[in-house]
Parts: C-alpha cells; sequence; structure tokens
C-alpha cells in the first residue's frame, strides 16, 4: 500500500500559510446505506474510533441527514486502515482527499 | 418467537430461539459461507498458496449486488487506487465473515428441541453481531431494502412471494436492535 500522497504537495508561498497547511490531507468518509441501523452505526463510532456518544451521534446524524460525513483524517494507510474496519464492520466507508 | 438478546447481571448475554429460528439461522449462516469464502481458498490445498494468489492477481469488483456492498470499493474516483486496497483487503475480509458465520452456526447447535437458551460472552455477542449485520447487509441489498421498506412491508399483498424473506429481515433487524442495546447498555 501507499503512503504518500497521489500528488505532490503545494508548498506555500507566504511563510503565514504555513499554519493552515495540514499534514493530514486525507480522510475517511462513511456514507449513509437504507440497511445499516442508526443505533448500530453509533455503536461502531464510539466502539472503534473511541469517539464519546455525543460525537459519534452527531457523525451518524450526518451520515444519515447529508447521506455522508468524515469520520476521521491522517495519513493516507492511516485513512485505509480506517476504511478496512469500516468495512469490516459492514459501513460504506472511502478514501478521500481533504 | 425470540425476545431478542438480553445481558445478564454478570456482563453475558442470552437469546432463546426455538427449532424454526435456529434453522433459520443455520441456513443464513450456510448463505454466508456460500457467497463469502473468497474463491481462491476453495480451489486451492496450499493455504500459502491461497493467500499469495490473492495478493499478486488483481481483484475484479464483484458482479453480485451483495457482494459489492460487503466490499466496495474503497476508491471512488481512483479505479486503481480501488483496485490496489481490494487487492490486500478483501480476501482477509472475506475470512472475517466466513469465521463470524461459522461461529455463529456452531454456537446454535444443540440436541435440545422447542426453545433453548443461549448464554454467550461479550466476544462471542460482538461476533452475532457482525454476522447479524452481514446478513442483513446481503439480504437487505437483494431485497433493495429502502429507507422506508417498514411502510412497504405494511401495504405488501400477502401473495407478493418477496413477503417471506420481508419478515426475515425484518425478524434479523429486531434480533440486531436487541444486541445493539444490550451490548452498549441502552
Amino acid at each position: 500500500m501507499t503512503s504518500a500522497p497521489a500528488e505532490a504537495p503545494v508548498l506555500p508561498d507566504q511563510a503565514t500559510e504555513f499554519e493552515v497547511v495540514t499534514d493530514r490531507p486525507w480522510v475517511t468518509i462513511v456514507w449513509n446505506d437504507p440497511v445499516n441501523l442508526m443505533s448500530y452505526v453509533t455503536y461502531v463510532f464510539m466502539t472503534y474510533f473511541r469517539y464519546p456518544r455525543e460525537k459519534a451521534e452527531t457523525l451518524m446524524r450526518a451520515v444519515h441527514y447529508d447521506g455522508r460525513a468524515v469520520v476521521s483524517s491522517g495519513s493516507r494507510e492511516e485513512m485505509e486502515r480506517d476504511t478496512n474496519a469500516m468495512h469490516s464492520y459492514g459501513l460504506w466507508a472511502t478514501v478521500g482527499r481533504d | 418467537m425470540t425476545q431478542g438478546f438480553e445481558r445478564t447481571g454478570d456482563g453475558r448475554f442470552t437469546v432463546t430461539l426455538d427449532e424454526v429460528e435456529r434453522g433459520l439461522i443455520t441456513s443464513l449462516a450456510t448463505q454466508v459461507l456460500d457467497l463469502v469464502t473468497p474463491p481462491h481458498s476453495a480451489t486451492s490445498d496450499d493455504p500459502l498458496a491461497a493467500i499469495v494468489g490473492s495478493m499478486d492477481e488483481p481483484v475484479a469488483a464483484p458482479n453480485d449486488v451483495a457482494l459489492a456492498r460487503l466490499f466496495p470499493d474503497a476508491y471512488r474516483d481512483d479505479p486503481e487506487s480501488a483496485q490496489d486496497f481490494r487487492r490486500f483487503t478483501e480476501h482477509d475480509l472475506r475470512l472475517e465473515k466466513c469465521a463470524r458465520a461459522r461461529r455463529v452456526q456452531e454456537s446454535v447447535v444443540t440436541s435440545d428441541e422447542g426453545d433453548t437458551t443461549f448464554i454467550f460472552d461479550e466476544e462471542s455477542a460482538l461476533i452475532w453481531l457482525g454476522f447479524l449485520n452481514d446478513v442483513r447487509l446481503i439480504l437487505g441489498t437483494r431485497l433493495g431494502i429502502s429507507e422506508d421498506w417498514q411502510e412497504g412491508l405494511e401495504s405488501m399483498s400477502v401473495s407478493d412471494p418477496r413477503i417471506g424473506l420481508f419478515h426475515l429481515y425484518d425478524w434479523l433487524t429486531y434480533i440486531q436492535e436487541t444486541l445493539i442495546q444490550s451490548v452498549t447498555g441502552d
């Protein structure tokens, strides 16, 4: 598996931009589906990501009502690990760019 | 008819299933195994060759709708990365789902007749939770379940050939919900 970003990072041309340059350019996205139960999705977010219930429920509602939610961010390798874990739980997840 | 899962005072989980329900669980587990068992491990006697084979050869996205839902593309707009991801993950994911189905199948074996109460530790209960989700994903995808499927079920004609499967899906949903509540303490 590749751990480096597919595209060369864009270097900031002003020193102040360093503050907003992130080293976490990849995200795990969970998509809504009609089968997974809301309680189950919340349980998965609390169990796997160790998110507190409130955050897990907020993310679950975002998935349900907005159709998708970014559930984690980090290196590409980490996001592939999270996406694989979501697939193991049966959630529909993809890796994306921030 | 089962009341679903309950948590015991000592942190274990119980479910009472009658003969018909045990038969359904056993049959569903067999169907999961038939669908999900990796193609390589079925044809090779050498487990190492089966694993290496799965790493070396490109793995196409499944054509079957249920398999496509269980093993979705991890990259939406990047087929090459999606295939790489699949090559490194799908085989193990299939084995994991098979192992769950086998564990659940073994856990309902009994010589008793009629209602039988099973007691599971948390590890076994979570195997059940994953299995029930896998089965619902397979069945739900095959039935084309939508968000408002329960309303559809109420208005469905009793002569509709799919009605039995919708009731099975409803039953599995109920059991899974009781298990989630038991596990999370809700």
